[in-house]
């Protein structure tokens, strides 16, 4: 574009010189004068007036013998092109690169030029000339244009010979190429690749890192098919994303996330604290309730002296050999040590740690992909080019996935008009009375129950304290607390829903997050006045009460029993709701249409029961019941089939547009905002204020856990002088926590203002690009309309000069 | 060099397995599938070719609008007649895999669009796209007056040089906005 091409080969040189010297193109009227001098000068040469600046060709009725045109654009200047025209047109590379083999090659030639180039010392830019166009120096393009196939397939293999094996193999996989060329290409590299290394004699270390590099390569991949032949549930999340699409398929992909948490939180537990316990078993003491059947609900009674709870871990040192006793097998002096209370401490600690980095990670990938930079209001091409599921299988869903789109491009192109339609103040008072109403109501609604909670809870507790010895009476009773929690949290969503119906919403995503917020602050309620419940009055009385003097395991059997009852809502709910909702649709109100699956009420259930099981009470709940990820396991097991041929028989794809990605952002959000921040609060105050009881705990004998682990150190400190500096460390870190979480915070945000100025400057970068590409897409429709007018030139030679040359000075005279 | 009888070779094998996107359990699954759908005495045939029609037989395509697009971009026949070899099936399953970079996945989504496969996406690609997508039945078709409409629209958004047509750096900009565009771009067999 600097030097050649459209203006015959014998450009004289000093067009080059006469810009520079003139500086910038600032003054237009010098570029102008210089561009209209070159064109006066080449009339001259070749006999024509080619004056003529842009134009627009009005038809030539005269002109027999017309090449086929065809519309460029359908704006109302209508251009029309010839066919030379448009044979140069369509091979411009903005539009080969899209079919044909040869673009694609010298695209990715270029590509790994700029790979090895980024391997290599910069060229300085004082190499290169200076141009008319700034943006594309330094970048030596290459006019590739009149390279054969073969010479541009050559140097493509050179360059991708010498690039590193990693990266060849990840730019052969990304090209897109049919596999028969690729596979050529690789043939030939490796070919040349072998030729190379013959000639020259490697160093045996570099040979040696290849060949452990090959290794391990091999050995990565064949983990990778490991673990992909081990994929869990492949078939039916297939089938659910045949009929469902990709709202549906998020739910349960949720789920199965959800499933191997639990899943590496069992394995770490287990294999440090159950493990050793359950092998070295303490001695039983000999009142031991039987087991009857209602242990599995309540948790109690048979369940309270097994490794289910807390209270049953041992504080000392296992294996547990009183000094005198010397019968026991395992007390020989060569057996092992283990001591339980630290791993006990440092285990949940680790966890609570590894499960904080998997989530803050995963929240910040999934919030990256989701979030876009670009805030331009694009949002019909994007709904055009980016709606259709390709996992949609099943015609009938096919037939509701084409219907939804064409409701969805309705709207957005009815948007524009609606806009316009007035909102008299009576409808906007009449629609925020409305709002304002169904808030009273629901916020209302919440805060009645969360007081019934509390009273109940209280006289609950009260009547377990004053009664008398256990008996299965007292036991079933001790269930009603989590059915009343469990009932509040089944009604309470209807009643949302009931209020969401007579509200009206400008946009659909609207709706969803007034719903999701609501149930929010439900759920939030409800675990607080729980939590509340838990360690203020119930570990506060530990002193008043022997029922309560190992109140570490009755939390955990609370725990187990909300866990357990919640989960027997949840199936009644799904298969007496869901069923009876759809027969109800069908025979009475005839409908055809069933019930849509409705996603965020199902996956904050998810969450709410993850977070009974993990989060807010829950690393009360790991540290109360180190079992409880696996009942967690089997509870997500069976939720997965039974929700799976529930949603299979009695619901419907949905019909309502749902942001797979955004949406699964919010949950992860949700997942780790205020489930875990508000679990490592509640961790926090567990640990470091409140009194263990004395008798049933592995921190046995110590005021508050904390200190137990203290003089752990201090023990190990006093055994090995070099352990010094983790007194210390733990001294700083772990007795102050509020240094800890304010150094945190004012990292964090460091770095929050850092991303957020990159940010900005991308946006500015993208603004001022965007002009850019539209001044070069000026520059090519004048280019064109130069060759249009060229060719037409050499078909009617000199029939018009004298017409076309009074035209010319018309125009200038304008200007 | 194609497949052999009905067992793929072992270095085959690890060669699609370094060119595409799919893992070894995928290549051997995508090769059980279409020796399925050859004749018998089709299977002895060193390289194999699967007429259009078998291959839209295939559940995970039958129901697809864009079905008959999909099996000419992947083809490499000189008939241009959409019939595949076990490669180009490779190719199609690479590329609309779960391992694919957006880049590639843009790159096909731009040339299955491109109905007259002139390298943009002018107005009649964007009316047949349009007509894929809202379906067969009159009631969900747009009149001709929104398609005008929506086709302005999408060519003001879309549309950075004003030429007239979305080419496929434009194309890969758009798609580049949208988070969800990599999750929809999937067939699993």
């Amino acid at each position: 574009l600097q030097q050649s091409g459209l203006f015959g080969p014998n450009v004289p040189q000093k067009e080059d010189s006469e810009y520079g010297q003139q500086g910038s193109p600032a003054d237009e009227n010098v570029v102008h004068d210089s561009f209209s001098q070159l064109i006066a000068e080449q009339s001259q040469n070749e006999g024509l007036s080619d004056a003529i600046e842009l134009q627009h060709l009005q038809g030539n009725p005269d002109d027999k013998g017309r090449d086929n045109v065809a519309y460029l654009s359908p704006s109302e200047n209508r251009d029309r092109w010839s066919s030379a025209t448009l044979k140069i047109l369509s091979s411009m590379p903005s539009r080969t690169i899209g079919r044909s083999r040869g673009a694609i090659i010298s695209q990715y030639y270029n590509r790994t030029t700029e790979l090895r180039r980024r391997t290599q010392k910069r060229a300085s830019i004082k190499d290169f000339s200076r141009s008319a166009r700034p943006s594309i120096r330094g970048y030596g393009v290459e006019v590739d244009t009149t390279d054969s196939a073969e010479k541009k397939q050559e140097r493509l293999v050179k360059n991708l010979q010498d690039l590193s094996a990693v990266d060849r193999m990840r730019m052969l996989k990304e090209m897109p190429l049919n596999l028969s060329e690729k596979k050529d290409l690789r043939r030939l590299t490796l070919e040349m690749t072998k030729r190379t290394r013959s000639s020259s004699n490697l160093p045996c270390c570099s040979y040696l890192k290849f060949q452990i590099i090959l290794a391990l390569r091999h050995s990565w991949y064949s983990c990778l098919s490991f673990l992909h032949s081990l994929q869990l549930w492949q078939m039916p999340l297939k089938r659910v994303s045949g009929r469902f699409g990709s709202g549906v398929l998020s739910y349960f992909l949720f789920l199965k996330t959800l499933l191997f948490f639990n899943v590496f939180l069992f394995l770490v537990l287990g294999s440090f604290l159950v493990f050793p316990q359950a092998v070295y078993l303490p001695e039983l003491p000999e009142s031991r309730t039987p087991f009857t059947g209602l242990e599995l609900l309540t948790g109690g009674g048979y369940f309270s002296n097994t490794l289910l709870y807390y209270g049953y871990y041992s504080n000392h040192t296992l294996p547990n050999c009183p000094k005198n006793n010397s019968t026991r097998p395992e007390c020989d002096s060569r057996s092992l040590s283990y001591n339980m209370p630290l791993a006990y401490f440092f285990t949940i600690g680790l966890s609570f740690f590894i499960t904080c980095i998997i989530l803050v990670y995963s929240m910040s990938k999934s919030f990256g992909q989701s979030f876009r930079i670009d805030k331009s209001n694009g949002m019909l091409a994007m709904k055009v080019f980016c709606s259709w599921d390709f996992k949609v299988i099943k015609r009938s869903s096919v037939k509701l996935l084409s219907e939804n789109i064409c409701t969805q491009l309705k709207e957005l192109l009815g948007d524009t008009h609606h806009r316009l339609v007035s909102n008299t103040i009576l409808d906007k008072l009449i629609k925020l009375l409305i709002h304002g109403l169904s808030w009273t109501l629901c916020l209302g609604a919440t805060a009645g129950c969360v007081a019934g909670i509390y009273c109940f809870s209280d006289y609950m507790h009260k009547k377990v304290r004053l009664s008398g010895d256990p008996g299965l009476l007292k036991e079933a009773s001790l269930l009603a607390l989590p059915v009343l929690v469990s009932f509040i949290n089944l009604m309470l969503p209807i009643l949302f829903q009931l209020t969401a119906w007579m509200e009206k919403y400008n946009s659909p995503s609207l709706r969803t997050f007034v719903s999701l917020s609501r149930n929010l602050i439900l759920k939030v309620s409800v675990l607080g006045v729980l939590c509340f419940h838990w360690l203020k009055r119930v570990a506060g009385s530990a002193n008043d009460d022997k029922t309560f003097k190992c109140w570490e395991s009755f939390v955990g059997q609370d725990l187990y029993r909300f866990l357990v009852i919640d989960f027997i809502f949840s199936l009644l709910d799904t298969l007496f709701g869901e069923l009876l909702w759809r027969l109800f649709s069908d025979k009475v109100l005839k409908r055809n249409r069933r019930p849509g699956f409705d996603i965020a009420k199902n996956v904050l259930d998810l969450i709410y029961g993850q977070t009974l099981a993990w989060y807010r009470p829950c690393c009360l709940g790991l540290l109360f019941t180190p079992l409880l990820p696996a009942v967690q396991i089997l509870k997500l097991l069976l939720l997965f089939y039974i929700k799976m041929s529930s949603v299979m028989m009695n619901c419907q794809a949905p019909s309502r547009p749902y942001r797979v990605s955004q949406m699964t952002t919010i949950f992860i959000t949700l997942l780790c905002f205020p489930s875990f921040l508000g679990s490592s609060v509640c961790v926090t105050y567990t640990m470091w204020r409140l009194p263990s009881s004395g008798s049933c705990d592995p921190f046995r004998g110590n005021k508050t856990m904390i200190q137990a682990g203290k003089q752990r150190i201090a023990e190990l400190v006093d055994e090995n002088r070099s352990l010094s500096f983790l007194a210390d460390a733990h001294t700083y870190l772990v007795e102050n926590p509020l240094f800890l979480f304010v150094g945190a915070a004012i990292f964090l945000w460091i770095v929050i203002y850092f991303q957020s100025q990159v940010v900005d400057g991308q946006r500015k970068i993208i603004a001022l690009l965007q002009e850019q590409i539209e001044n070069e897409g000026e520059d090519k429709k004048f280019l064109i309309t130069r060759l249009q007018s060229v060719h037409e030139r050499k078909r009617t030679p000199a029939r018009n000069l004298p017409s076309q040359v009074s035209l010319w000075i018309a125009e200038r005279r304008a200007c | 060099m194609g497949t052999t009888a009905s067992q793929l070779a072992k270095d085959s094998l690890s060669e699609y397995q370094e060119l595409t996107f799919l893992t070894k359990q995928e290549i051997l699954l995508a090769h059980r599938r279409f020796t399925e759908l050859l004749d018998r005495d089709e299977r002895n045939h060193p390289n194999p070719r699967v007429p259009m029609e078998v291959i839209l037989t295939l559940p995970e395509l039958k129901s697809n609008p864009f079905k008959t697009r999909i099996c000419q971009v992947f083809s490499t026949s000189e008939d241009k007649d959409g019939s595949l070899t076990f490669e180009d099936f490779l190719d199609l399953l690479s590329a609309f895999s779960d391992s694919a970079t957006l880049e590639i996945k843009s790159h096909y989504a731009f040339r299955i669009f491109d109905f007259d496969d002139d390298g943009t996406l002018d107005c009649g690609d964007l009316e047949k796209l349009v007509n894929c997508l809202t379906g067969e039945t009159e009631d969900t078709r747009l009149s001709s007056e929104e398609m005008r409409q929506l086709i302005n629209n999408i060519l003001d958004e879309s549309d950075i040089d004003k030429d007239g047509t979305v080419n496929l750096s434009e194309f890969q900009h758009v798609i580049s906005r949208s988070p969800d565009f990599v999750s929809s771009f999937k067939i699993v067999l």
